[in-house]
């Protein structure tokens, strides 16, 4: 992403290039791992104003005036050169945090949704936002030691997937396999670019 | 050298400690940026000279320790999210001070500009760079 007050210098602009990647998914899928295997992983939080589906689930009894809610997310960042920067940031799956995933996606490179086969329903809000959002996401399914493995079919089947988007299996804790996501995610953009879509989603 | 590690770690010193001001008491209580919207990964420049303007700061401008330790921290620049997370203080405020700095002529800020992604060559570029991870 050039930046726009940026004057070109030979070509490049004297200000980084910022690729912004969202690594999405439910309560425990290893979004955190994922992007702390591959950068330094730093906490970023947000004041946000509470919407309706979160003061149903928000305990707010005694603090009926409260009207924002502290979202924590994780906060990545990956210094390819002096002119490259890829971010990455985890964000809260459920589908009470849309509000605040419309900023994140903004501008946004692609997606990562992580799924664990254990609890498969828990990625589809996020699969859901970035199909109507039309923005190039993959699928990473965390194979945890304890979780039963499953073809791919039967989980792409699982999780109506249209063929055109990838499906890997990844352990969060390597850094190699966090990695190899995020090159399947950015590959699949540039496959998406050449097949003519537009990457970014209008807003 | 010694100077900027003895601030950065009196700040992490002081963002260690319990913090004892609400955010937004931060912001005197604003909870909307002055002027134009400022990107997560919007990347902040202090304007050069403005690290010893700095120095003169005191009530009548209106600027607090946090505004002082910011832009501190956006010298060369440093994104949105960083100073964010750097600083520990959630984006809104984050913002809110930024836009004061701004504001003020201390720091100009680079918007990202989304068409940068439909470059394919960025693009196998990134790709590239995160293979050799």
């Amino acid at each position: 992403m050039p930046y726009a007050d940026s004057e070109p210098q030979g070509g490049r602009s004297p200000v980084p290039v910022a690729i912004k990647i969202l690594v999405a998914g439910g309560f425990g899928v290893g979004k955190t791992t994922l992007v702390g295997s591959v950068s330094e992983v730093r906490p970023l939080r947000t004041e946000e104003d509470m919407t309706e589906p979160g003061s149903l689930v928000d305990q707010l009894d005694g603090v009926e005036r409260k009207t924002t809610t502290t979202v924590a997310m994780d906060f990545g960042r990956i210094s390819i050169s002096e002119d490259l920067v890829v971010y990455l940031f985890g964000t809260p799956g459920q589908k009470r945090f849309w509000f605040m995933w419309d900023e994140l996606a903004y501008g946004a490179l692609g997606a990562v949704v992580m799924a664990d086969t254990r609890r498969l329903a828990d990625c589809f809000p996020s699969i859901d936002y970035f199909e109507r959002n039309g923005m190039p996401f993959v699928v990473a399914v965390n194979c945890f030691d304890e979780a039963r493995r499953y073809p791919s079919e039967t989980m792409r089947s699982a999780l109506n997937l249209t063929d055109d988007v990838p499906l890997l299996l990844c352990d969060a804790r390597q850094r190699s396999s966090s990695r190899d996501v995020l090159v399947a995610l950015v590959e699949h953009a540039v496959a998406r670019l050449s097949s003519g879509q537009h990457v970014t989603p209008a807003r | 050298m010694t100077h900027v590690n003895s601030w950065r770690a009196g700040w992490q010193a002081l963002r260690d400690s319990e913090r004892v001001v609400r955010p937004y008491a931060l912001t005197a209580g604003r909870t909307r940026p002055t002027g134009g919207r400022i990107d997560l990964v919007a990347l902040v420049s202090a304007v050069r000279g403005g690290a010893r303007r700095e120095l003169a700061f005191d009530d009548a401008s209106g600027l607090g320790p946090e505004h002082v330790s910011l832009l501190r921290f956006c010298s060369p620049h440093a994104s949105v999210a960083d100073l964010a997370a750097e600083l520990d203080l959630p984006l809104g405020v984050i913002r809110i001070l930024i836009a004061d700095l701004r504001e003020r002529g201390l720091v100009s800020i680079s918007q990202p500009v989304a068409t940068g992604h439909n470059d394919v060559r960025v693009l196998r570029e990134v790709a590239d760079a995160l293979r050799r991870l």
